[in-house]
Order: structure tokens, then C-alpha cells, then sequence
């Protein structure tokens, strides 16, 4: 292949039909195009060819086109996207109310206490950094376990829980649906309408099906549970029912544990598997045992349940990705096995998980000091979150004279609020208050402050009450 | 379009015995139970793995599934068997149960000092106590695509500063999961995108690699690479091999010390390889775990990359800070796709998110942090290069001082090739009835297909293992 098929290729339009050249004869001389003619001479300059890269014009005569070229342009990601355009707008009355990211009253990011105190000690310890084991830092592993199930848990003491660390709730999430993909061959997760956007690409991308059953009431702005309960019950048997821990995401609306037990009987009588994602383990209420609470009821059934964790929000270590999966078995023995075949599943997808998230959980849960420093810290988030709804729920009742029943904002929990605004309403609130939320009318109370919740109420009562 | 049954057989499935030899007593009512049965019966194949050496479990056996009515006091998981030990990973496992004084591990390429202790940096312990100090750090979220700052650095460090394909903004660069889960997030990205689901992987190669692609989603193929008559490169099988490859198909490279045999072809035979992939349009993907340790230079080990970038074509790269940055546990790494123009990398760009979102999210901050202060210092860049050359260096004076001893206790056999070739691992051409003896007698841990990580010697443990290798040797022809 030679240079000059580029240039023909460029001239085809003005070439006369007949003038069907030959590579050679252009190697060296020119090429008559019309009326005017191109050299190949190297030393010039010339408008179709950039004489620097003509040793790769060979090479890209072969290949013209790219071969991503049928590759379209993706659209952005839904929550993260949020982020991305928030930064992007330069209105001085801008709110970020999109992704999941705890923030103080003064709305900057909040990196624990314990967190610095952890990284401080290990720094001066100077441990190596050597490769995990496949299944990650044991030490993790041992804490997550116990602060999921506590630990004097029967399931921990008798060995009955598979714990693999993971890349965080997303990662974790992914080990489990590989596992149910290749062992539960058809078998379906179910998965609540609506829940966090990226659970069914999680699905899908594992290829396991997923249907989804009721959750959210928009008439009562709660929980429709005779509907929650009638799909469970319809489904196939030993489908796997994914249910949120605590701080349902996005509506915050929570079982009560009443409900809870009336779901596990549903999920015993159909075989069903629970599947867990636990996010918020002590963000919820400031408690960690009581967000513990949905999972230990049903492990105390003897139930086999798995559970994904996180904690990028109780310890504020969103970027270091740490988490972890729990596969609870009725045997030690199918435990191990369990946990044998989830390392099968993380080696060629990472190899090994990343140490540095994993050493500061390990640091902060296993010394009694942090860890008792921890609980403060994390009340104070919940705590401050519970008063920006208390302040958010008076704003709105004072402003709004419609009588509308704002009290959902109570009653839910966590980060989230399911406002029952619809996307017209939503893009309302970013075109004209720069109020940033995900279009399913979720807002993240963590990037709200009390200073701004008078002029978020306005925004909301606007959108609600104008638009349609 | 996924290809659900080459990905089975990679899996090293286990076979289990068959349906027909279910108790008839089993409730056949529940539909859950039959599904997962005839799904199962549907997965039982004899798996011959192409590249693992680890063996089958001979005590595999199905129960049925025990979610029917009849066995709910059983578990879900009863037919989930116990899958062996990684054969790689697996070998630190054996090693640290294994109460000898004399033992030696030679297993997973992590790189050992003299004294055979891990080695972290001191560039990246200043790296680390700077971060530590910055009291503006947060721990935000990373883009989908991770540190910006970082992705840059690392483009810039395997193709080169002035590169042009950089300069024309026509690489992608997404921070990944070290190696492993770049090739993984580049192999998920191939079979989405590209029309060629074949990936021609060098025979042998890494042992995670066909694992890697075929859960991807790509059908696995191999070229010979190398030949044990003389301990080199098979490079008229290579070129025959990839001359028959079809049109458009993707092919993984190792930029430099190829894993695990050492041998790498020569800058003349890399460019040879070049004409030939570019005039079929095979794609290049480089797996690029050993820059800069391989000879010590960090340009001289991207030269086989650049040279296929450099001819304007397109191709993949993973890279890996593993090895060279000794940041094995942080998982640092990065996919570089380099496309023809700025369009198609920033639409390659937006699908690799999709890749990637539902996998983990973002990737981690720690490893890629510590990454950009070393590589955007002057003098940082400039102390770490240092320090690579010495463990370099540090590796090739263990593969002289391991020939030499071989040479004086007239081992029989050729044993040059333990200098000829390079990087981490020496591919010593033991079978694996030496390498068990090797482990039984002498507590040398190394994995089965003969391979060693020279990383892992000292000059102080050099004379056992020669002395192991001659033994073995002598005691099985």
C-alpha cells in the first residue's frame, strides 16, 4: 500500500470519472486532478497531506476508518451526572442536592475524625503494601461481619457467614449477582419500584433477570405495602428479593418491624433468597444496631440471606471503595464453599481488592476508642441530617397555604427524600432554582443545610404547585 | 453479544455427575429445582483448561437444589462445589502454611529485597505522608473514569510526553483496577463494541489472562509464542499464527517481559509483528505490567507500544503500577485506547463509564493519588526512576548469580536462557513432576508450569535453589 491511495481517495470528487489512476505511476509524479495537480514531493508542503506524518499515511491507507467508529455517544450517568452539571452552573443560589455524599452545615465534604486519626497510624506504622489475598484484608473481613450481625451473632460463631471484601456496595453487589448468575442460573431478582438507579444496570450487565415489585405510594408518599407483599408472593419460587437495610434509597421509606417479620414470612413461604444492600448501617437512625436490625431479624429465622455493604457513607470513605459481601449459609461447610467460588468470581474481574479502605475500616472498628469515637461521629450525621428535615418540614408547612401534607419528610429516614415530584417539576427545579436533584424527585438531605432550607421550600412549593 | 458456552469452559467447570443419577425421590413439583437442574445439566462439561496447571476436583458431585419444599432445612448453596486455590495465588497459600525454615517463595511475581522483605518505595512513602498531610483532602467520589490528573500522567508515561496521538486528544485514558481490571474493563468494552470477539492470547500467557476475557465476553484463541527447544521465541509459529488469524481480530501483547516465560521478541521482530497486524488490521491490546522493570528504562520498555502508535493506528493498553510502583495492594492501573480521532475516543470514552458504573462505580483514590504526586514531581519522577533501575537491576544480577551457580555444580542442561531472557519471572522449563519434587524436598514454592519469580531470591537463598534445581534435574530426566 503506498501514499498515494489517501490523496486519491480525497480527490475521487474532482477527479474525472475516467481518471483511474494507477499507485505506481503517482508514486513519483503528480497526480492531474482537474485542473490542477499535487505533488508528492516530500520537501513541500502540500494542503492534503501533512508531510510530517507521511510514514503513516502506508498505514492508515490500510485502515481508513476507525474501528470504534459505530461506538455512539453514551449518555451521562443519571446520579453522577447530577455532579457534573452542577459543578458546571455558575448561579451563586446553586444546591446540590443529587449524589449521596454527606455534607457539613456549611456544605463542604466531611473527612471523620477517625478516618484522619486511622491514616495517621498507619502511615507511621509503614506497612507494605503487598497484594491482598483474593477474598481481602482479613482483618476487614472479621469487623464487617461482626458490626453487620454482631458478634456474638449464632451465624458468626458457628462459621456460617462467607464474607469476601468488595469494591465498595457497587462491587459487592456485582460479586453477588455474578454468583446468582452462575449458580442460580434463571433465577430472578427482584428488585423495589423504585430503587437506586444503577441496581438494575448492575443486573443486566450480569446478566441475571430482574422484575421489579410495588414499593413507593405516591398517594400516601409511603410505602404500598399489600403491593410489596403480593408481588413477592407472585413471583417465581426461589427468586432473590432485594431489599434495602435501612434508609430505603431513594424514597427513605423504611418497613416497619412488623412489616419486616410479615416479609420474611412471605420470603420463607416462597424459598425466596433475601438479598440485602446495606448502605447506610448507622447513617439511618445514628444507631448501628438499629440498622442492623432488618438483616438480624431475618438471620435469626435461620434464614440464608446475603447482604452487600458500604461504607462510603457511615465512615465517609466514598472514593477508597470499601465494602463487603456476606453470604450467610446454613452449614460451615457450604460457607466455605460459597466463599471459594466468590474468590473464582473477583480474580478475573480485579484480582484483589484495594488495601487502603479496607486498613482503615479494619483500624477504626477494631480499636474500642475509635470505634467509640465513630458512633459520636456518626450520630452527628444522622443528628444533623434529622434536623434539616425538621427544619425543611417547618419551612415548607409555613410557606405552603395549600394544606398539603408535607409530613413524608419526617417520617422518612436517611439521606434521601422521595419529594413526589415528577421530572417536569425536578427540571424546574434546576432551570429555574439551580436546585440539582436526580429526575425521579429524589433529594439528598446530607447536601442540604439549615441555611438554605427556606429557599429550597420555595423551590419546591414552586415546582409542585406550577408545574405539571 | 456475549458467548456464554466458551466462557464455561474456561471457568475450569467442574464436572459434576449427571442428572440421571438424581434420587427419583427428589420433589420434581418445584419449578425453581428443576430449572436450576437442567440449567446445570446444560453447564456440565469436561473442562480442559487451556493455560491453568491446577487440577479438577475429583470429588464433585451435585445435590439437587434444595429449595423445593422437601429439603428446606438444607442450604441453597448445596450444589456450589469447592473451587481449588488460584494456581497463582494459590501458591503464597501453600507457601504460608508450610512451617519449613528453609522455605522460598517463588510463586506470585511480588518483588523481595535482598533480605527477602517486601519493598514499599521511598518515593512513595514521601508520596504518602505528603497526601496524609494535605489537611484540603477529601474523600469525594472519583469520576467514573477516576483522577484526571492521574489518567493524564499515566498516557503520558507509556506513550511517551510529546505524543502526538495525545496531543490530538485521541486517547482515552480511564483509571482501572491495576492490570487486571483494565484488560477486564477493555475486554467488556471489546465485546460491546467491536465486531471481532476473538482475542489471540500469546501460548503461554499470564494464567488470569483467558479467565479475564472470556467471562468478558470474548472467545479465546492462542499463537504460539514460545519454544521449549530452545527456550525462545516461536516467531516464524507467531507469524504464522497471526498471519491466520481472521481480519480484525484483537490480540494481546505483552509490552515487554512477557509473563511467564521472560522472552521477548526483538525490536526488529516487534516491527515485523507490526506490518503483519496492521495489514491484516488485527487490533493490539498490550498488557503492560513491567514498565520500567523490566530493563530499567522506562522508554526503552515502551517501545513496542509506541511503535504501533506511532504508524497512526489504533490499539488498547492496560497498565499496571503493581510492579514498578511496588503499589501492588493499592490496585493502581489504567486503560489507554487510542482511536483515530478525538470524536470516536471521546464517544469510547462515555461507553467505558457504562463499563464500569455497574462493575464498582469509580475506582479507588488512594494508589492513583499517590501515582500523580510521584509522576508530576520532578523530583519524585526523578528518585523513582532510580529506584526502579536498582530492582532491575537487583533481578538481572540473581538471574547471573543463578546461572552461575547452576553452571558450577554441573547442572545438566542449558541453562542460558535464565540470563537471556527478562524481567520478573524465569521460565525455567522444569515439568511439573520437578516442580512438586522441588516443593516436597526442597520447600521451593513456584507454580507448576516451571515458572519463578527471580524477585523473589536473595543471594542468600540462590545456592538452595540451585541445589534444588539439580536435584531435581538429576532425579527426574
Amino acid at each position: 500500500m503506498t501514499s498515494t491511495s489517501t490523496s486519491t481517495m480525497l480527490s475521487l470528487a474532482s477527479a474525472p470519472p475516467t481518471a483511474s489512476l494507477s499507485v505506481h505511476e503517482n508514486l513519483k509524479g503528480r497526480l492531474k486532478l482537474g485542473g490542477g495537480s499535487l505533488s508528492f514531493n516530500k520537501e513541500k508542503a502540500n494542503h492534503f497531506i501533512n508531510t510530517k506524518s507521511f510514514s503513516r499515511i502506508s498505514m492508515v491507507a490500510a485502515v481508513k476508518v476507525s474501528r470504534f467508529e459505530g461506538v455512539t455517544m453514551a449518555p451521562p450517568d443519571p446520579i453522577l451526572g447530577v455532579s457534573e452539571a452542577f459543578k458546571a452552573d455558575n448561579d451563586e443560589k446553586k444546591l446540590n442536592l443529587g449524589v449521596g455524599a454527606y455534607r457539613t452545615e456549611e456544605l463542604q465534604p466531611y473527612v471523620l475524625n477517625v478516618v484522619k486519626k486511622a491514616e495517621n497510624l498507619m502511615v507511621e506504622r509503614g506497612e507494605n503494601k503487598e497484594y491482598l489475598p483474593i477474598e481481602g484484608l482479613a482483618a476487614f473481613n472479621k469487623v464487617t461481619a461482626e458490626l453487620l450481625f454482631g458478634a456474638s451473632n449464632p451465624v458468626i460463631k458457628e462459621q456460617r457467614v462467607a464474607t469476601v471484601q468488595g469494591l465498595s456496595g457497587t462491587g459487592s453487589l456485582r460479586l453477588a449477582a455474578a454468583l446468582i448468575e452462575r449458580y442460580f442460573p434463571g433465577a430472578k431478582v427482584l428488585i423495589s419500584s423504585p430503587t437506586w438507579g444503577n441496581h438494575k444496570n448492575i443486573f443486566n450487565d450480569a446478566r441475571v433477570p430482574w422484575s421489579e415489585y410495588r414499593y413507593y405510594d405516591p398517594k400516601t408518599v409511603g410505602l404500598d405495602f399489600d403491593g410489596m407483599i403480593a408481588d413477592i408472593k407472585a413471583a417465581p419460587e426461589g427468586s432473590f428479593v432485594l431489599l434495602h437495610g435501612c434508609a430505603h434509597n431513594p424514597t427513605g421509606i423504611d418497613p416497619t418491624p412488623e412489616q419486616w417479620e410479615k416479609i420474611a414470612d412471605v420470603i420463607q413461604e416462597k424459598n425466596h433468597i433475601p438479598f440485602f444492600d446495606v448502605a447506610y448501617q448507622g447513617f439511618a437512625s445514628g444507631s448501628l444496631d438499629a440498622d442492623a436490625g432488618s438483616v438480624r431479624l431475618f438471620a435469626a429465622r435461620g434464614m440464608e440471606l446475603l447482604v452487600a455493604q458500604s461504607y462510603s457513607k457511615n465512615l465517609g470513605l466514598y472514593a477508597e471503595r470499601i465494602g463487603a459481601i456476606n453470604v450467610v449459609c446454613t452449614s460451615a461447610d457450604a460457607t466455605a464453599r460459597v466463599k471459594s467460588q466468590l474468590k473464582r468470581l473477583a480474580r478475573p474481574m480485579y484480582s484483589n481488592p484495594p488495601i487502603h479502605g479496607a486498613k482503615i475500616v479494619a483500624n477504626v472498628v477494631g480499636d474500642p476508642t475509635l470505634f467509640n469515637e465513630w458512633k459520636a461521629e456518626m450520630e452527628m450525621m444522622a443528628g444533623r441530617i434529622k434536623n434539616v428535615r425538621q427544619k425543611l418540614y417547618d419551612s415548607l408547612t409555613a410557606k405552603d397555604k395549600s394544606g398539603k401534607d408535607w409530613s413524608f419528610i419526617l417520617k422518612q429516614i436517611g439521606m434521601f427524600s422521595f419529594t413526589g415530584l415528577n421530572k417536569a417539576q425536578s427540571d424546574n427545579m434546576t432551570n429555574k432554582w439551580h436546585v440539582y436533584m436526580t429526575k425521579d424527585g429524589r433529594i439528598s438531605l446530607a447536601g442540604l443545610s439549615l441555611a438554605k432550607c427556606e429557599y429550597l421550600a420555595d423551590a419546591i412549593i414552586d415546582s409542585f404547585h406550577n408545574i405539571s | 453479544m456475549r458467548q456464554q458456552n466458551t466462557s464455561l469452559e474456561a471457568h475450569g467447570f467442574e464436572s459434576p455427575t449427571t442428572e440421571s443419577s438424581f434420587s427419583s425421590s427428589i420433589s420434581s413439583s418445584s419449578s425453581a429445582t428443576d430449572r436450576r437442574l437442567k440449567a446445570l445439566a446444560r453447564h456440565l462439561v469436561d473442562s480442559s483448561p487451556v493455560m491453568d496447571s491446577h487440577s479438577q476436583n475429583p470429588n464433585d458431585t451435585v445435590s439437587p437444589s434444595p429449595t423445593s419444599s422437601a429439603f428446606h432445612a438444607d442450604s441453597v448453596f448445596a450444589h456450589l462445589v469447592r473451587a481449588p486455590e488460584d494456581p497463582i495465588l494459590g501458591v503464597t497459600v501453600a507457601y504460608n502454611k508450610d512451617p519449613s525454615p528453609i522455605k522460598l517463595n517463588l510463586g506470585v511475581g511480588a518483588y523481595r529485597t535482598e533480605e527477602g522483605k517486601p519493598l514499599v518505595l521511598n518515593v512513595v512513602r514521601q508520596a504518602e505522608q505528603q497526601l496524609v498531610n494535605d489537611r484540603s483532602r477529601v474523600k469525594e467520589y472519583l469520576p467514573i473514569v477516576g483522577l484526571a490528573e492521574y489518567n493524564k500522567l499515566s498516557a503520558k508515561l507509556i506513550l511517551g510526553a510529546d505524543s502526538p496521538a495525545i496531543q490530538e486528544n485521541r486517547v482515552t485514558t480511564v483509571q482501572c483496577l491495576s492490570g487486571t481490571g483494565s484488560l477486564r474493563v477493555g475486554g467488556e468494552f471489546l465485546a460491546r463494541h467491536y465486531h471481532q470477539l476473538t482475542i489471540y492470547i500469546p501460548l503461554p500467557t499470564w494464567g488470569n489472562h483467558p479467565k479475564v476475557f472470556t467471562l468478558a465476553g470474548l472467545s479465546v484463541k492462542t499463537y504460539r509464542y514460545y519454544d521449549p527447544a530452545t527456550r525462545g521465541l516461536d516467531f516464524q509459529g507467531l507469524l504464522e499464527d497471526l498471519g491466520s488469524a481472521p481480519s480484525g481480530a484483537i490480540v494481546l501483547l505483552h509490552a515487554c517481559a512477557h509473563n511467564p516465560t521472560g522472552v521477548d521478541p526483538t525490536i526488529q521482530q516487534w516491527e515485523q509483528i507490526r506490518q503483519l497486524m496492521r495489514s491484516k488490521a488485527l487490533l493490539p491490546f498490550f498488557d503492560s505490567a513491567y514498565q520500567g522493570f523490566a530493563s530499567g528504562s522506562l522508554d526503552a520498555d515502551a517501545q513496542p507500544v509506541r511503535m504501533f502508535v506511532a504508524d497512526g493506528g489504533e490499539c488498547l493498553v492496560a497498565q499496571s503500577y503493581a510492579k514498578n510502583m511496588g503499589l501492588y495492594g493499592e490496585r493502581v492501573g489504567a486503560l489507554s485506547i487510542v482511536c483515530k480521532s478525538a470524536d470516536v475516543a471521546s464517544r469510547v470514552e462515555s461507553q467505558l463509564k457504562l463499563v464500569i458504573r455497574p462493575m464498582y462505580s469509580s475506582p479507588p483514590i488512594h494508589g492513583a493519588s499517590i501515582v500523580a504526586t510521584i509522576l508530576k514531581d520532578r523530583n519524585l519522577y526523578t528518585e523513582w526512576t532510580i529506584e526502579l533501575k536498582a530492582m532491575a537491576d537487583r533481578i538481572i544480577s540473581m538471574r547471573q548469580q543463578l546461572f552461575d551457580a547452576l553452571r558450577a555444580r554441573g547442572t545438566p542442561g542449558d541453562w542460558s536462557h535464565i540470563i537471556k531472557q527478562i524481567g520478573m519471572f524465569t521460565f525455567t522449563g522444569l515439568n511439573s513432576e520437578q516442580v512438586a519434587f522441588m516443593t516436597r524436598e526442597y520447600h521451593i514454592y513456584m507454580t507448576s508450569d516451571g515458572r519463578i519469580s527471580m524477585a523473589g531470591l536473595s543471594s542468600r537463598t540462590v545456592p538452595h535453589l540451585a541445589d534444588a534445581i539439580h536435584a531435581a534435574v538429576t532425579s527426574f530426566a
